[in-house]
């Protein structure tokens, strides 16, 4: 068995905790904190119940209880960190995360705050830790990215890599081309369907799928690169009539997360595509292509969001970490 | 910068014997061309001994003349020829007030370079104050003077604050 500390209850939350409630996958939820209470039991919490008073109540165990608390004090193997990204400190994230690698706790995170923040820092505590920290939900939902990029593609030289990478502009672009719609028409029907925020610039501008960029390039390369040094042009500016003359050649637009080191080219930009290019996919899906020097191209399709499929991508880490670290009888 | 290429068809009439066609392809080679195609021909009317080619072939500028002396000396008489400059075409899309900031400034400032040039223009403008969109075309005649005309392109789209939405290049 391996114990977790579940930190964040939102939609990403909820999802894991009922994957690991309905599945056996040999893991027992010990502490649990949403922003405004959270609950420890060595022996293992009850989840339903936990589930169903955040639903009636809005908050899930003790009020006297902090996610800090639940991160210092319960019995865990693994935190799991799936709090709101702040893009801009990455708190209180960065130091759930660090609290827990201090205590020689395995982190696994859906949070692309602390990861494209704190990346060299957070890593290297890791190790001096000698425990994992892992992210595969960053990037792509459940597109297991980190692990063929770790495992299926050990050994190969990464060259360049593309992506499509925000599934909210994927639906305004797929919606603008096969109707028509304005920009402004496409993301309101995207905000009807739950794709979209209340305020979408986020991720229209490309500073979403930038973020994702920048993940992948230090995860990939190591090369230290931030936000800034991303070159990035959002969708926001798009007009109906440039999809139709794209179509008229066969091709369409969409926002494509670029990184060539060789070329110095890091960004984020609409681009011409051909229409039966494999990263042109429909609606909210992600797809991503690696160049490598062995395997050639590569190209991952999937969902990028969702609660069940970025718990997909958490237990994918949890249970790596259960079978390389964790022995418990 | 790398010079031009150019795009070579001709037709070519030799002897219908052993190793005559293999003798009259290898001075394609020693002028630094490569072929693209060779089609063989066997006309019914011609003599049986007579055999008709028509080949495809890519070869540095200037180098046209020293091949068609070359093939003469090997007893090739060459029916037709045609040439033309082999083009590197890249489509991108502009938006904005195009024609409020001078459309035609735009184009020219491609068109000026002499090594570049707008070939096609496609464009849709809904309202007068509204942003149009546009299709334009570039060829050039080298992959290095294709990439300077959308550097100058860049810089001009960035200046006038329009949107340049550029091709996703072939993944090399």
């Amino acid at each position: 068995m391996m114990n977790v500390a579940l930190i964040g209850l939102g939609s990403v939350g909820r999802g894991v905790a009922g994957m690991i409630a309905k599945k056996d996958l040999g893991i027992t939820i010990t502490g649990i904190a949403d922003s405004k209470s959270g609950g420890m039991d060595p022996n293992g919490l009850d989840i339903a119940s936990l589930l169903a008073s955040k639903t009636r109540k809005g908050y899930c165990g003790d009020k006297k209880i902090s996610a800090s608390d639940v991160i210092a004090q319960a019995d865990y193997d693994a935190l799991i960190e799936v709090t709101p990204t702040n893009a801009l400190t990455g708190e209180p994230a960065i130091g759930y995360i660090k609290a827990a690698l201090i205590r020689k706790k395995h982190v696994v995170t859906s949070n692309k705050g602390p990861i494209a923040l704190a990346y060299k820092e957070l890593h290297a505590l890791a190790v001096k830790k000698g425990v994992a920290l892992r992210y595969e939900a960053t990037v792509a939902g459940a597109i297991p990215i980190m692990h063929t990029l770790e495992h299926g593609l050990a050994g190969n030289e990464i060259l360049a890599l593309y992506g499509v990478l925000n599934g909210t502009c994927n639906y305004i672009l797929t919606r603008m081309a096969a109707e028509g719609l304005t920009y402004e028409q496409a993301l309101m029907e995207a905000r009807e369907m739950g794709y979209a925020e209340a305020d979408p610039t986020y991720d229209v501008q490309g500073i979403d799928a930038a973020i994702k960029l920048v993940i992948l390039a230090n995860t990939i390369w190591g090369n230290g690169i931030r936000l800034n040094d991303v070159d990035r042009t959002g969708i926001d500016l798009l007009t109906p009539d440039a999809l139709r003359l794209a179509d008229d050649e066969g091709c369409t637009i969409r926002l494509i997360a670029e990184a060539i080191p060789r070329k110095h080219i890091l960004r984020v930009s609409p681009r011409i595509i051909e229409k039966n290019h494999p990263l042109v996919v429909d609606g909210t899906l992600n797809a991503l292509t690696l160049e490598t020097d062995m395997a050639k191209e590569i190209t991952l399709i999937g969902r990028g969001a969702g609660s069940i499929e970025t718990a997909s991508a958490i237990i994918g880490d949890l249970l790596f970490i259960k079978d390389r670290y964790v022995q418990r009888a | 910068m790398t010079g031009g290429l150019v795009q070579v068809s001709m037709k070519l009439e030799m002897k219908d014997s052993p190793g005559q066609l293999v003798a009259a392809l290898k001075p394609i080679s020693e002028v630094g061309g490569n072929i693209i195609a060779v089609i063989h021909q066997r006309e019914p009317d011609l003599d049986e001994d007579t055999l008709n080619v028509q080949i495809v072939l890519e070869l540095p500028e200037g180098r046209l003349e020293k091949l068609v002396a070359l093939l003469k000396e090997q007893g090739v008489r060459i029916q037709r020829i045609g040439e033309e400059r082999l083009l590197y075409k890249r489509t991108v899309i502009l938006i904005g007030h195009l024609m409020h900031t001078d459309l035609s400034d735009t184009v020219d400032q491609i068109d000026s370079t002499g090594f570049a040039e707008v070939c096609e223009l496609a464009m849709s403008m809904p309202a007068v104050n509204e942003r149009s969109s546009s299709r334009i075309t570039i060829k050039a005649v080298s992959k290095g003077d294709m990439e300077a005309a959308l550097a100058i392109l860049r810089r001009v789209s960035h200046q006038k604050s329009l949107l340049l939405i550029e091709p996703l290049e072939e993944i090399a």
